[in-house]
Order: structure tokens, then sequence, then C-alpha cells
């Protein structure tokens, strides 16, 4: 079983770090791993990608021509990824910035409103938290439990009640994944 | 890099910033402290290089790192290194170029590092590792190669593996002072004779004997450390040649073609110098068909073209720039070759993927 995914947005939205925190918790969940970042010479403003591969498997390939997930933060990162996504694959998309039609019919999208959800949590700073918990939601493959082990590790582990915040963010991901998912099936 | 330079010895890190190697640097300035190492950022590179020589002559382990435009500016130093017989490992993480060009993966300083960038007659020991993994080993094994020919080691990543981060176990520590005694340094000559490391030879006849003394050592390097990496050979009818990021894409291609059930195969050379030319010439007794896949405008090409004497076709997908194709895209060019030569199989179903890009 091989997961490849996508993060992509704006320098500053924490693209990079949510794709770190998927990378470290499928390591320590025993997985193969590649992290791949990709990034202008600008800290923040420019574009943002990662890709992340998980596999069961020896991973040929870091680079990903049809990921099964792209995380999308903005709305260019729509127009150059959308596309990409294997059929069948799924969507994650901050509803709270991306507006523009999504012209396919053979994928899942999962609107999750991450600037509102954070701002609800009181740390408008933990939106790409919540998708980190929306995108293993969707994929089944990391558990909340895992990550919110792994959160320890990253920067976010130094303070406690930082760490408390994004773990609990985790959380807020997930159900926002479940219910959005549970919506497109009955649809 | 660091970590893996560190457990093999290394002791002594010379450099100077450039993306995207800095995260070298960064880790060296706090890890070499820990272990009573010297971290110097130097004032260019080529200072930093000169520091490197001076170490080298003292008998230490020690590195330098940069990227492309950096490495450049290093070259009369590594030549010197070459002349002087000095063991030093020199690691570029290569960027696009040519002059400053970009911060984005490429492949461009093939030539530079397999032709000697600097001036005479010279070889440096180049190692392409394709993953983390493997790079932590060879970075290991670069300070083993060099102290054993006393010759400059150079590791060729790219921006990407500068980049990439994956799992990676790494070997034992080893404490510098358990290494082997060399009886050449230049220490201070207290109690014993002085002895002489010169790269100036003035008498033609001298420099001559020299330079053919550096012939034998580089012949024992290609018969003692040509590595490569063989991927689904035994029934290929078309291989793809391709080293370090440039090969992790390509496998991942060759998986795709496979499952269409093209019989492709990949040759990885791990070492660039020494260069597999045998095994590859070897490969044309059945194979006719080779697929070079590099990310510059075409420059291992030429070595693969050498090594197989025109026994082959050898077809060239060179994508320079920074540009980091997908492994669609090395899969398109792989199945255009294949049908185009003819080599699929007389009942099979036409999976074409389509033409070259």
């Amino acid at each position: 079983m091989t997961n490849k995914m996508i993060f992509a947005g704006f320098g500053g939205q924490g693209v990079l770090l949510m794709g770190f925190i998927t990378a470290l918790t499928a390591m320590r969940q025993g997985k193969n791993v590649t992290y791949l970042p990709a990034y202008g010479a600008e800290v923040r403003g420019g574009t943002a990608n990662c890709t992340v591969v998980i596999s069961d498997e020896e991973i040929a390939s870091p680079v990903a021509s049809n990921p099964d997930y792209v995380i999308v933060m903005n709305n260019p990162s729509l127009v150059r990824f959308a596309n990409m996504v294997a059929p069948g694959g799924t969507l994650l998309i901050n509803s709270s910035l991306v507006h523009g039609e999504i012209k396919r019919d053979d994928v899942t999208v999962v609107p999750v409103p991450l600037n509102e959800l954070a701002h609800e949590l009181g740390e408008d700073r933990s939106a790409n938290v919540i998708m980190v918990g929306a995108l293993a939601q969707a994929t089944g493959v990391l558990s909340i439990e895992a990550l919110k082990e792994a959160l320890a590790e990253t920067g976010l582990g130094k303070k406690p009640k930082v760490l408390e915040l994004n773990r609990r963010a985790l959380e807020v991901g997930a159900n926002t994944a479940r219910q959005a998912l549970a919506k497109e099936k009955s649809a | 890099m660091g970590e893996a330079a560190v457990r093999a010895g290394c002791r002594y890190y010379f450099g100077y910033p450039i993306t995207p190697q800095n995260e070298v640097p960064e880790y060296m300035s706090g890890r070499l402290l820990q272990v009573g190492g010297t971290f110097v950022q130097a004032e260019s590179e080529l200072a930093s290089v000169n520091m490197v020589i001076g170490a080298a002559m003292a008998g230490a382990r020690v590195m330098t790192s940069s990227s492309s435009p950096g490495v450049s500016l290093m070259q009369e130093g590594i030549s010197y290194l070459a002349g002087l017989e000095l063991p030093a490992v020199i690691a570029n993480v290569v960027r696009g170029g040519p002059g400053l060009g970009n911060i984005a993966p490429a492949q461009s300083d093939y030539f530079q590092a397999t032709r000697g960038g600097g001036h005479g007659d010279y070889r440096t020991i180049v190692l392409a590792p394709a993953s983390c993994q493997e790079l932590c080993d060879l970075t290991f094994k670069a300070f083993d190669l060099a102290d054993k020919y006393r010759n400059p080691v150079m590791i060729m990543g790219d921006g990407m593996m500068g980049q990439m981060m994956e799992p990676v176990e790494f070997p034992e520590l080893i404490d510098p002072a358990d290494l082997p005694a060399k009886d050449w340094t230049i220490t201070g000559a207290k109690d014993r004779p002085s002895r002489v490391i010169l790269s100036l030879l003035l008498n033609p006849k001298v420099l001559e004997d020299h330079n053919f003394k550096l012939v034998r050592k580089y012949d024992a390097v290609t018969r003692e450390e040509t590595d490569w990496e063989e991927y689904m050979l035994e029934d290929a009818r078309q291989v793809v040649v391709a080293y370090g990021t440039a090969a992790r894409i390509a496998k991942g291609a060759i998986k795709r073609v496979r499952e269409m059930g093209l019989k492709v195969g990949l040759l990885r050379p791990k070492t660039l110098w020494p260069f597999p030319d045998k095994p590859l010439k070897e490969l044309t007794r059945v194979v006719r068909q080779l697929l070079v896949f590099e990310m510059s405008a075409g420059q291992m090409v030429e070595d693969v073209r050498l090594a197989v004497e025109g026994q082959a076709q050898v077809h060239l997908y060179g994508r320079p720039g920074g540009v980091i194709p997908t492994p669609d895209e090395v899969a398109h060019q792989i199945s255009h070759y294949y049908y185009q030569a003819g080599l699929m199989d007389k009942d099979q179903p036409s999976g074409r993927l389509g033409g070259a890009a």
C-alpha cells in the first residue's frame, strides 16, 4: 500500500510543517516514508509545497505524478494541483480561502473551513494542524494518537500549552473531515 | 551528511553558506562543538578549500560542502588537493546553472566533477547517492576512500537530496584517535626527519613521474572502487541509465511501464568516476537500446556512449535548469523509444503512453 500526497499553499501557512508532521508520524508508525519540500527563496508569500510518500514497500520515486491526496491551502494551488490528483483520489480544500470551481467528478472533495475553525479554537496559527487531522481521517493511514505523539517531537511540542492546543486542533480537523466525508457519501 | 561525517571521524568543517546545502554547515556548527571538533565559516569558498588543504596536511579527516557556484570557486584548491595527494571530502549539492542559475535541484555539474574542474592531469573520486540512507553511507565511505587513496572524494548530491527527508540508520561513531596513523602528515618534525608535501615540481621529468604515479593510483581506484546498482535487468530489452535523484524518478517510471508489460531495467552508477563502463559494455550483448535520463542538457550520456562503443543505441532524456520531471514524464520517454524500436511482444496490447514531449 502506497499513499502519495502533496501539500500546497503560500509560504507562511505552515505547508511544510504539515508534510513534516505527516511524514514523521508515518515513520514512527513503522512505514517507509519520503518528505520532499519545494519552495522559493522567499520566507513568506511565495509558493510552497511538499510531497510525502508513505508506503509499506521501498519507495522508488519521492516525486509524485498523480498523488492520491492533495491538500490545497490557497487558490493558486488549486489551479496547479487539482488536475494531478489520481482518479478516485481526494482533494482536501481550505474552504476559507479557496473558492475556485473544481471541475472533476472522479475525486472526493473534503472542504475544511480552516480559518474559522482555527479562530474558534482560539489560535489562528493552528489552521495547518487542523488540516493534518482532516488528512488523517481521510487517509486512515495515520492514527490521531500517533500524530499527537509526533507533535511533541516538533517545534510545537516545546510549550505544553501550545502542544495541547494543537492536539485539540488535530481532533477538530478529524471531526470536520468525518462529517464532510459522511455528507459526500450520502449525496 | 553532517552526522555521517562526524561518525566517520571528521572533526573539521570549513565552508561558506550557499543554498541548497546550508543545512550541512548549520548542523556541523553545533555538532562539531559537541565532539571537540572545529567549525569555521570562512570568508569565501577559496578560503574554505584552502583551510581544508591545511587540515588534510596535518592528517585530520576534514570536509567542506557547497553548491555549484561555490564548488566552481573551489576548483583550484581541489586541483591542489589532488596534486598534493591529500585526502578530503567535498560535497556538491548541485543546483541549476550555469552562472548563479537558480536554487532548484540539477545534475549539471557532472562534467565538472568527473573531468576535474580544475587544472592538470587529475581525477577526483565521485560518489552519487540516491537516497538519504545512501547519502549517509557514502559520506561515511568517502572518508575511508579519501584516506585509502590519499585523494579528494566528491559527493554529488542535488538540491532535492539537500532538502528531502527520509528515515536513516547511522553507523557507529568512530573515534579519530582509533584511525590508522598516517606516515606522511606534517605535524612538526620534532624527533623525526622532516617531511615535504609539494605540488610544485619544476623538473618536467620529476613531474612526469609524479603524474604517472597518480595514473597508477587512478587505475587502482578504477579496478577496486567502481560501483553501481542493477535494477530489473534480468529480462530487460531497454535499460535506463540514471544516477542520484534522477535514478529514483526513473525507478518510479520503470515500475509504471512494467505494469504495462514493457521489459525495462535500470543501471545506476553509484560512482560517477570511476564510471561503470564495463557493466554497461557487458549489457550491450543482450540490450540494444539505452536511455540516459539526467537532470542536465546531457553530460553523463557522453560517458555512456564511450562505454558502449557504438554497440547500442543511446538516447538522451535531459532536463536542465532545475526542472524535476515526474515519473510519468520519464515513463513517456521510455515507452516512446521502446515502441519506436519495436521491442514489444508481438501479442502485446498497445498500452502506448504517447510520444516524446
